[in-house]
């Protein structure tokens, strides 16, 4: 195909990527550096009330915001430098807190609380994703075919589900006395209540999340185990494998590019978590690094949005995307040069 | 076929796969099914601590709103019947009536006429004649089962959901009309192409994938509130405030979307053997005409796969949605929190619950129908790559 046929198949394409992509990218990290904020002058005013036998008379300095001719409060743009990054990390409190072995104290600052939120969140599910996934798969596998179809209807609802949806249905049998907490209670005659800790609403996420995906991988994993080598399987049957044996140095070897596929979108999905915590409202307790720049962007009682301070969240959250690709693209990279894509 | 009694598995194998199986089955519907249970019944049914309660709701009936033996068999038999029409009948009078070339647009008017008769009948027609009837019959028209939809007609009338219906409908329309059209044109060119800018093309996409939605949306906010100044040079006075504008809102969406689109289309136009283009080709037709006329009439399987997808990402966004539409024009979804938020009473909670089992049973008609487009278009990517 030519350059110019190829450009303009892609182009359109590419166009959108750069336009919404890559150029909303730069411009956070710049504006990470700036800060936005209303000028204001100091007037002073005098209030006079009256008295005897002159009027009383208070001077004093207001400061406000200038306001332009066109009625709108003025702003200035000004450099900051780290500015914003010191007030989403706080560094002073955090070294602080880190010297004393005090890690009560480094999760009351929120950018380090939404740090150990996402890191335990993203590293206890990814295992609990694979193990389900591949647990159904096998078994569905050796299910008779005629119920093969509807497990995988039933199995495909929630992953399908709006995820905002997904967390307030599971939400919903835990809340007050729903009819899940009523059980728990019967079950440990003790009394619960799900959402007054941190501990179980974080649970109740986990749990939310692996049911979310693990269908997902069920899929994936069911459609690689279709392609297992009969023979092999059949020779390691004749060589007296178990069917642990046969799952665990047969199947799993062959499924392991699968497993590789899985983990990877899997952490990139759940490093980004953030309906969760909005099905949950779990804003109190638990927070994710993805909310904590929406929590920035939200505009706040008086209609202003912290921008410069959300830009440096991103840009803190970002660190860790390239964390997890570098691997991958490492990878990629020496498969291509190998001439193997 | 017989299976050879080295493969056949032992009882207790089969009896613990079975009993995961099923274990599986209520964790994975259970949710759902007990949302859609709750949105028809009294607040103090709804939140009974008893699943029995929950399910009959007594207290639903003793207000004198439930289902009585005879509305629930007609109301059974009325359904069999409107599956069996739309699953026979009705492909047979669109293939008979729809000229071959507009199959498409038979179809689209077909469902709609098939769905907006359903509604008239089950939720029009069918309650008024049933209590006529439960009023004459006596004891078998006693209400036993606890049904209302008065929350359901709170929702969605008093409340006017029906608008960010509307909303949701154009948002998802425009996405996946869009996203397509880019993104076959550069799938397509991606998979007929071997040069490295493709290869890199790929690579940046990927990296692009894994991009929290809110760094991006910090990224347009500013632009985006401030357009009308920033455009003005350009565009004189009509220049528009970007913010809270549906389309765009579609633009964002689209291109958030882009990478994953080109990777899946890619992986189905790979499997679509190169010789059509080059037969094509040696017929005289350009690039474009052998896509536009001998490569898209066999894509279509993928371009429905990848379609369903796209619209998957925009109907059940929420951070784009809430943070750069204004809340008098919201999404369906973002437009929930504002009930769930508001729970002062157990009745808004109801609401809520109907609210969310309104946003979930279009997907569950999706699944039913496109289960199999699904299926090949989660394996895709995965298994060829």
């Amino acid at each position: 195909m030519k350059y110019k046929t190829f450009a303009a198949f892609v182009g359109p394409s590419i166009f959108l990527m750069l336009l919404f992509i890559a150029a909303p990218l730069i411009s956070v990290f710049f504006q990470s550096f700036y800060i936005t904020q209303p000028v204001f002058e100091t007037v002073e005013v005098e209030t006079c009330t009256p008295g005897f036998p002159t009027q009383t008379c208070v001077t004093e300095q207001k400061t406000q915001p200038i306001i332009g001719e066109d009625g709108k409060v003025v702003t200035t743009v000004k450099y900051v430098g780290l500015e914003s990054y010191r007030n989403v990390l706080e560094p002073d409190r955090a070294w602080a807190a880190l010297s004393a072995f005090d890690f009560r104290a480094l999760l009351t600052i929120d950018f380090w609380k939404a740090l150990r939120f996402t890191l335990t969140f993203t590293l206890v599910t990814l295992p609990l994703v694979i193990g389900a996934g591949l647990l159904i798969a096998v078994v569905v596998n050796n299910a008779s075919r005629l119920i093969r179809g509807p497990i995988i209807f039933v199995s495909l609802l929630p992953f399908i589900i709006t995820p905002v949806i997904g967390a307030l249905s599971i939400r919903w049998l835990f809340i007050g006395d729903g009819i899940m907490t009523a059980f728990l209670e019967w079950a440990f005659s003790q009394n619960i209540s799900m959402f007054a800790q941190g501990w179980t609403i974080e649970l109740l996420m986990m749990f939310y999340r692996v049911w979310h995906v693990a269908p997902f991988a069920f899929v994936v994993f069911y459609a690689g185990l279709q392609t297992v080598n009969q023979d092999t399987l059949e020779s390691a049957i004749i060589d007296g494998a178990s069917r642990w044996e046969r799952l665990r140095y047969v199947i799993i070897p062959h499924l392991m590019p699968l497993i590789v596929f899985i983990s990877l979108i899997h952490l990139m999905d759940s490093y980004r978590v953030f309906e969760e915590i909005v099905g949950f409202s779990s804003q109190a307790h638990r927070i994710s690094l993805q909310w904590l720049t929406y929590d920035f962007l939200t505009p706040d009682d008086s209609g202003n949005r912290s921008i410069s301070r959300a830009s440096a969240s991103a840009m803190l959250t970002m660190i860790g995307i390239v964390v997890l690709l570098v691997p991958l693209l490492r990878k990629t990279w020496r498969d291509h040069k190998g001439g193997r894509v | 076929m017989s299976v050879p009694s080295s493969m056949r598995q032992p009882m207790a194998l089969r009896l613990s796969s079975a009993g995961f199986l099923a274990f599986w089955c209520v964790i994975a519907a259970f949710p759902i099914f007990w949302i859609a249970v709750m949105s028809v019944k009294d607040p103090v049914d709804a939140f009974a601590a008893n699943p029995f309660e929950v399910i009959f709701g007594p207290e639903t009936v003793a207000s004198g709103r439930g289902l009585s033996i005879v509305s629930i068999v007609v109301g059974i038999a009325v359904l069999w019947a409107a599956i069996h029409l739309a699953l026979n009948t009705l492909p047979r009078l669109i293939k008979q009536y729809s000229p071959p070339h507009l199959l498409v647009v038979g179809w689209i008017i077909g469902v709609l006429v098939f769905a907006l008769g359903f509604l008239i009948v089950f939720f029009g027609l069918l309650p008024p004649v049933l209590s006529a009837v439960n009023t004459v019959l006596g004891p078998f028209g006693k209400p036993i089962l606890g049904m209302t939809t008065e929350h359901y007609r709170a929702v969605w009338v008093d409340n006017a959901f029906y608008e960010n219906f509307i909303n949701s409908l154009i948002i998802t329309a425009g996405v996946v009309t869009v996203s397509l059209t880019v993104g076959t044109l550069a799938g397509y060119g991606l998979a007929r192409s071997g040069s490295n800018l493709a290869f890199w093309i790929l690579i940046i996409a990927l990296v692009f994938r894994a991009l929290p939605h809110s760094v991006l949306v910090a990224g347009y906010l500013p632009p985006f509130i401030n357009s009308a100044e920033i455009l003005r040079p350009i565009l004189g006075d009509a220049a528009p405030t970007l913010y809270g504008q549906p389309w765009a809102v579609i633009a964002v969406l689209v291109s958030i979307n882009q990478p994953f689109t080109i990777w899946m289309l890619r992986s189905f136009f790979q499997n679509i053997p190169t010789e059509l283009d080059e037969a094509a080709r040696v017929d005289g037709c350009t690039h474009f005409q052998a896509f536009r006329w001998v490569i898209m009439p066999v894509m279509w399987p993928g371009v429905i796969t990848t379609g369903l997808f796209s619209f998957l990402l925009a109907y059940n966004d929420y951070l784009v949605c809430s943070l750069l539409l204004d809340a008098q024009n919201q999404t369906m979804v973002p437009a929930i929190a504002g009930y769930f938020n508001r729970e002062t009473t157990t009745t808004d909670q109801v609401e809520a619950v109907a609210a969310a089992v309104s946003i979930t049973a279009p997907l569950f008609l999706l699944v039913m129908i496109f289960q199999r487009q699904i299926v090949s278009g989660l394996t895709a990517g995965a298994v060829k790559g």
